[in-house]
């Protein structure tokens, strides 16, 4: 009994990790760890062609974010663009002053961190294809939700 | 809190080989990036200049990303080390109460860097048994960027700021809401489990 007791408790009575047990958990995570490295590497890869082959201006170009269908097209664009979140504000500044509508920039704005086309693959082998597509979908719908409530609030406010 | 006998025990995983970790050949991860390299060989060989671009900007990335990379290896030895799938069941699982939610909401918030990063150690939470609601609650939250808020009040106005912050908050929670009615995790495969030796 008091043998087991000291083989669970450190020298000072407190919790022990042993070290054979954080070696087996530390070999264990490094191993998980590392399987997703390559999907990784390949969303990386394929995140810096995306923002060199097409960056997010060009898509912007591309679609028609005017009118009452922008908030759309605008979530479209930041679905499929890729970069720092703060290129995700100058960008949606720039709509603003361009004379698109606040709902559209925020839809824009908010599709771009919650939505990711080019790391679905990184998402599906991580948490499940089924998930991470409705997970994506549900994002986007709710970036437009988003885009328009903020657009309605302030109005309100205003 | 303590995971002490959470080695011992079996992660649910995918009903496939893969998933039992019995796979032989290369992984899907291995096959993506494979396709990747190849879609770099073909725009090296058809348009040097912008291939070149992206593997220069690859490189700025992959600077940024790998202390973020590391940050997650601590996250994930630490849950693997210290929470216990029992905990993990009962506090982030399928029922989890409030204090789960605000869990998921500020792990968002306060998470760092792309989005990608942290799937490793959100796939290590769902096979210990997060639930999909919080994991998706977790993702959207991350739409709140602390560090850049004074960046959003200089383009966009105080009240602008707010208001976003807390559609998005109330909009992680729907997020999460919706999407686990709609689908549930499938981590990714769990390693191999190593024969336990000495104290263990």
């Amino acid at each position: 009994m008091v043998k087991q007791r000291s083989q669970r408790r450190g020298m000072h009575g407190s919790p022990m990790i042993g070290r054979s047990r954080f070696r087996q958990t530390f070999l264990r995570t490094a191993s998980g760890f590392l399987r997703s490295l390559p999907v990784i590497a390949g969303v990386l890869a394929l995140t810096s062609l995306l923002t060199v082959a097409a960056p997010p201006t060009v898509l912007a170009e591309l679609l028609p974010l005017q009118g009452v269908l922008g908030p759309i097209f605008g979530a479209l664009a930041g679905s499929v663009a890729a970069g720092h979140a703060m290129t995700s504000y100058v960008l949606a500044g720039e709509f603003l002053s361009a004379g698109l509508s606040l709902a559209t920039a925020t839809a824009f704005l908010v599709a771009w961190l919650t939505v990711g086309v080019a790391q679905l693959p990184a998402e599906a082998a991580a948490l499940g294809l089924r998930f991470a597509v409705w997970r994506n979908v549900v994002s986007f719908a709710l970036s437009i939700a988003t885009g328009i409530s903020v657009a309605a609030v302030l109005s309100v406010l205003a | 809190m303590s995971g002490a006998d959470d080695t011992k025990r079996t992660a649910p995983a995918r009903s496939d080989n893969r998933a039992r970790g019995n796979k032989t050949g290369p992984s899907g991860g291995a096959w993506f990036l494979l396709a990747v390299a190849v879609l770099y060989a073909i725009l090296f060989a058809a348009m040097p200049e912008l291939a070149s671009e992206a593997l220069r900007r690859l490189g700025q990335l992959a600077r940024h990303i790998v202390p973020i990379l590391a940050v997650v290896f601590v996250f994930m030895l630490a849950v693997n080390l210290l929470v216990g799938r029992a905990w993990i069941t009962r506090h982030m699982g399928a029922r989890a109460g409030l204090g789960g939610w605000i869990m998921a909401l500020a792990g968002g918030v306060l998470s760092m860097g792309p989005m990608y990063a942290w799937y490793p150690l959100l796939s290590d939470l769902a096979r210990k048994g997060a639930g999909a609601q919080l994991i998706a609650a977790f993702l959207y939250g991350r739409a709140i960027k602390l560090p850049l808020l004074p960046i959003m009040v200089h383009y966009f106005g105080l009240s602008y700021t707010i208001v976003l912050t807390l559609c998005l908050a109330a909009f992680s929670i729907l997020s999460g809401l919706v999407t686990a009615r709609l689908a549930t995790v499938i981590p990714a495969a769990e390693p191999p489990r190593r024969q336990a030796q000495g104290d263990s």
